[in-house]
């Protein structure tokens, strides 16, 4: 099929000698395109575009604090510092204890969230993964085992916190069956414990989910010529089931990564605010706000920000992570090396496709 | 089995067939299967026991709310009719959540469908520049939109004079934030699932790309369609701090924000038998749907997953 | 084509920057002007109608009393504006009106740690001496209302802690309610050997506001301070530390129960009434509770209060309760100077206590026969709160509280020594009151 841009591979671009047949479905688009999604566009930009810039600004700002000796009162208006509400952790640390020895309470709380992220992701990747495994091979009882899969995602997770604590409680049934008296609400280790469990509790069945949607893709027949080949279930798991998961479970675990990057609800609510063993970013933000100090509330939230897209492109760069799967840019990607290739080799100048057809098949 | 012609003694009747093609049921096999059942079993424990505990703990006698036995004695409905007390409001609130829920859904269909429809079809130059900024939505943490958010809706801002404090539009457009790339992404993930040839076909027969888009995908993407919107429904249903800010009035709390408030008569005791039965009464009617509808959000949850 | 591209990616950035700066432009410097809440230049006779914000009325008093104004004002109606019942939550709802200069909350109800940072932002109008005398008010209340000097609010509802004790267990042994540590000490070792699992005393010892109370006390009690009359933290001294110690020791003996570090008023009140505990530190609210005869309450008619205890005498409770102000950007001034005054009216007070149980901050209530009659705990909790001391009022009220909690939980947790606990905290303290 013929495109509108006329780009070849053989170097030398031939005469167009004719109107280039319109492909109705994919040709020139541009402006329909723009017209359907510009609404979209729109309402992002104005309930996310302008909050982000509008914390941009606050970040480089300072609220006066400083009371008048006189008065007593404290002067209206902001400064512009620019940085300092960034650089404001290097000169007045705010110490405080957490579970990783004295530290400066926002660097405290970046580690916290650090190990959430891995643990709770850990963990709930090993159980989802396994619940899948489990129920791929099961005959008979599949609909009524997802379907209790889905009551982790339904329930809210303000209830969930709720339901937690009291589970959790000094005295409650958590204790109970352990026969012990663990303080899990405490400010030690047994709160980060208990927001793990609590939080694998929810999420580890929508990771099982996804991965046994990724299992069923495979065919039975791979794993039949594999047993006939002599390969055990441990190799089966490894050789074929892993890498035919992989696209999906990647996606599915980089999205949970940002969501436990960014959590709040949970500690908030189960634990309580002031606990450093267990304070994130987002209730340190959200902390700062609460006294005032917008500036630096701001300043933390886009720090927190920037690590979560960190985090995320090293997942795209590392693990290959498909977020955006669209077969037209992955097509696109691999025309344009190609056609860089080319044009290094015979040291001509390119022009670089910007698209290709959406169909499918059209390799160009 | 070769379909050259053997000698009859070595040929294969039917019966022997069936009976050496069988699957050969040993030990191994029977361990399995039950390592499978007890797996299963484990599973739906693990999903269901705390929910279990949240029924249980709502059927106690109100000022049991702590106990641990394991099957209240008595078992009491006291705690139901409580919820619905006047001074709570929870009527309301549940009125209030399906409002906001089901307009929020509708909104970001309708704009979803058309932006699903460019991702998935149109060649544009900014596709993965508009599909980046999708994701990248969802990659903010809460608060930092919360504040500017409500700066904005309350007329902090001289550019934007208005106070939409305690309204409906102030709990539905912040939820749009994460409502909409929410739809967009699942729904463009949905028609990309469906064959272009199958729009190409109807072109072939005469139709434009809209007249196609309209006649033949929609109808075969509604279940797409649908399982976007019980995702985004349940999504709204549970969002809690944009319906904390905006919703400060007693008639304008959501359902979630209603419960996070209840409390008994000295503003220090905590009816907890109260908040369970009020925790059920919100989540029953989502697991009931979910119930019906599993099939549908299983592959809504993973379409965006699978190619 | 690559041109374009790159030219558009220009123009975005360049956009993006852009737009930065015009939000940097619509800055504000900043600026020595103080709102106008100074006593001068405020209009006293605007009269019209008015809002009143506070938490949820939990106790169900106030529809009954602003029915009673708004019969009596027909053209000053006041209406009722329900805040969450969380205090923090409040506290922001607030906070957000001031700092938008918005007088949607005409009057408020102020928890009394919030009075200075309140005043000192310029949330609060300042209320003339001259306009609003505070003869007959309980003097602690009135300093919980005070702020360099100046009124900022009238006090509204008090507050005190009180010592529940299981009065059937003392009388059998022949004891009195204790006065002092040692004798609630005494008093455990001679009852205890007989009662199986029940402990000592618990207080609330959660990592949140009420430990702040519970530490304030045994400083207090102990015969120290936080911060002194003029304002400059002393928590540094022997005294404080010994309250410190005591709670700390507390839990090393199990005096205090174990898990009693993760208790708020409510599990310490469960776990009384359940008969665990033998000493309990609570607000008045368990009173009735705990007097209940359904069955909840294992303690019914066995129990009575008693004033804190202390460690050479006795104790020092801290102050609680709410203060009534009036935002300084609310229109019809007159109106809600007259209503706070309605508020803080005995009338009015006696009928808050009658029927919602919250202390009165009129010194005259307290000694009324009649009430003591209706409320068995009235002449303690009067008591309590003549001597109860505010905590640390601060600007920065939020990040002291949270230094004074930091340093004692530590120190329940063992992670730190009381005295280098406190000598921290002296040196946060410094740093925050400055």
């Amino acid at each position: 099929m013929s495109q509108g841009t006329a780009t070849t591979l053989a170097g030398n671009t031939p005469p167009i000698t004719r109107k280039p047949k319109k492909n109705l479905l994919s040709d020139g688009q541009g402006t329909l395109a723009a017209i359907l999604i510009s609404p979209t566009m729109l309402v992002i930009l104005f309930v996310v575009g302008i909050p982000i810039l509008l914390s941009l600004r606050e970040s480089v700002f300072l609220k006066a604090t400083a009371v008048d000796p006189v008065t007593g009162l404290i002067p209206e208006g902001e400064s512009f510092v620019g940085l300092g509400n960034f650089t404001d952790i290097f000169n007045n640390p705010q110490v405080v204890q957490g579970a990783w020895g004295p530290m400066d309470r926002l660097v405290n709380s970046f580690v916290n969230v650090t190990f959430f992220t891995v643990v709770c992701v850990v963990l709930e990747t090993i159980l989802g993964v396994a619940m899948a495994l489990i129920m791929a091979r099961a005959f008979r009882g599949k609909g009524f085992v997802r379907a209790a899969i889905l009551i982790p995602w339904a329930i809210p997770t303000v209830v969930s916190a709720r339901m937690w604590g009291l589970i959790f409680d000094s005295n409650g049934v958590m204790n109970a069956i352990l026969g012990q008296k663990i303080l899990w609400l405490a400010d030690n280790s047994y709160s980060q414990m208990a927001i793990v469990i609590a939080d694998v509790w929810k999420t580890a069945p929508f990771i099982g989910l996804l991965t046994l949607a990724g299992l069923q893709t495979i065919p039975a027949d791979v794993y039949e010529a594999a047993r006939v080949d002599g390969a055990n279930a441990w190799q089966q798991f490894v050789r074929i089931t892993l890498p035919m998961v992989k696209p999906a479970l990647v996606v599915a675990v980089l999205f949970r990564t940002l969501d436990t990057m960014r959590m709040f609800d949970l500690p908030w609510a189960m634990v309580g605010p002031g606990k450093y063993y267990v304070e994130t970013t987002s209730i340190l933000a959200y902390v700062e706000n609460n006294q005032l100090r917008y500036g630096s509330a701001a300043a933390y939230s886009l720090v927190l920000f920037a690590y979560i897209v960190v985090v995320a492109f090293l997942f795209v760069k590392l693990l290959g992570a498909d977020v955006i799967g669209d077969d037209e840019s992955r097509a696109l990607t691999a025309q344009r090396k190609r056609q860089k290739e080319l044009a290094k080799a015979s040291n001509q100048k390119v022009k670089l496709a910007r698209s290709t057809i959406t169909s499918g098949e059209g390799q160009s | 089995m070769t379909t050259a012609t053997a000698p009859a003694s070595a040929r294969v009747t039917a019966e022997e067939l069936a009976v050496l093609t069988k699957p050969r049921r040993g030990g191994k096999y029977w361990v399995s299967q039950i390592g499978i059942i007890l797996g299963m079993a484990f599973i739906v424990l693990y999903c269901v026991l705390p929910f279990y505990w949240m029924i249980v703990s709502s059927l106690r006698l109100p000022t049991e709310g702590r106990d641990t036995t394991f099957w209240p004695d008595p078992v009491s409905f006291e705690n139901y009719p409580t919820v619905f007390d006047p001074n709570n409001g929870f009527g309301r609130a549940l009125l209030n959540s399906l409002i906001v829920s089901l307009t929020t859904t509708l909104l970001t269909l309708l704009l979803g469908i058309l932006g699903a429809y460019a991702l998935a079809r149109l060649r544009f130059w900014a596709k993965g520049l508009v599909l980046s900024i999708i994701i990248a939505c969802s990659m903010f943490p809460g608060i930092t939109l919360l504040i500017p958010l409500f700066k904005m809706f309350t007329g902090a801002y001289s550019w934007m004079p208005i106070n939409w404090m305690n309204t409906y539009q102030a709990l539905i457009i912040p939820s749009l934030s994460f409502g909409l790339p929410l739809a967009v992404w699942n729904l463009t993930a949905f028609f990309r699932q469906l064959p272009v040839e199958l729009e190409q076909a109807a072109m072939v027969d005469g139709c434009t790309p809209g007249q196609a888009f309209r006649k033949i995908i929609l109808p075969l993407a509604a279940p797409g369609v649908f399982t976007t919107a019980i995702i985004t429904f349940i999504a709204v249903w549970n969002e809690f701090m944009i319906a904390l800010t905006f919703g400060t009035r007693q008639d304008m709390y959501t359902a979630v924000v209603s419960i996070s408030k209840f409390t008994g008569a000295y503003g220090y005791d905590t009816p907890w038998g109260t908040i369970m039965a009020a925790g059920v009464l919100i989540t029953v009617p989502l697991i009931i749907g979910v119930l019906i509808f599993q099939r549908r959000i299983v592959a809504g949850l993973t379409a965006g997953g699978v190619k | 084509m690559s041109h374009a591209r790159t030219t558009r990616r220009v123009l975005a950035a360049a956009a993006t920057f852009g737009a930065l700066l015009v939000t940097a432009a619509c800055s504000s410097s900043a600026s020595p002007s103080a709102s106008g809440s100074a006593a001068g230049g405020v209009n006293w006779d605007e009269r019209g109608p008015i809002t009143y914000a506070q938490g949820k009325d939990t106790a169900g008093v106030w529809k009954g009393v602003l029915d009673q104004w708004n019969a009596a004002h027909p053209n000053e109606q006041v209406t009722f504006v329900e805040l969450s019942p969380e205090a923090d939550q409040q506290r922001a709802d607030m906070i957000k009106r001031g700092q938008a200069k918005s007088g949607e909350f005409s009057v408020m109800s102020v928890d009394v740690v919030w009075t200075s940072e309140f005043a000192a932002n310029g949330f609060l109008q300042e209320l003339p001496a001259d306009k609003f005398p505070t003869t007959g008010m309980l003097k602690s209340a009135v300093d919980a209302s005070t702020y360099f000097n100046k009124l900022y609010a009238y006090p509204q509802g008090s507050d005190g802690a009180m010592l529940y004790y299981r009065k059937d267990l003392l009388d059998k042994a022949g004891l009195q309610p204790p006065k002092t540590w040692d004798e609630m000490q005494a008093a455990c070792d001679k009852v205890l050997p007989d009662q199986k699992g029940m402990s000592c005393y618990a207080g609330q010892h959660q990592k949140y506001e009420g430990l702040t109370c519970n530490i304030a006390e045994a400083v207090n009690s102990a015969g120290g301070e936080f911060i002194t009359a003029d304002g400059k933290p002393a928590v540094n001294t022997p005294e404080a530390i010994a309250g410190l110690q005591w709670m700390v020791d507390g839990f090393k003996t199990g005096m205090i129960p174990a898990d009693a570090i993760t208790w708020k008023e409510e599990e310490g009140r469960q776990a009384f009434q359940d008969g665990k505990l033998l000493f309990h530190r609570n607000w008045p609210y368990v009173w009735n509770l705990a007097s209940k005869t359904d069955g909840s309450s294992k303690v019914a008619g066995k129990f009575a209060v008693a004033p804190l205890p202390g460690k050479t005498g006795p104790g020092v409770s801290t102050l609680g309760g709410h203060n009534i102000g009036i935002s300084a950007f609310t229109k019809n001034k007159g109106t809600a100077g007259d209503f706070i005054k309605f508020i803080a009216s005995e009338p009015i007070q006696k009928t808050f206590l009658e029927k919602g149980s919250l202390a009165p901050i009129l010194e005259s209530l307290y000694a009324d026969p009649a009430l003591n009659k209706q409320f068995p705990y009235l002449s303690t909790l009067g008591e309590s709160i003549k001597t109860a001391k505010a905590r640390p009022k601060a600007v920065k009220y939020g990040d002291v509280t949270l230094a004074i909690q930091d340093a004692t939980y530590s120190a329940l947790q063992k992670q730190v020594e009381p005295a280098a606990a406190f000598g921290d905290l002296q040196t946060k303290l410094e740093g925050l009151l400055k």
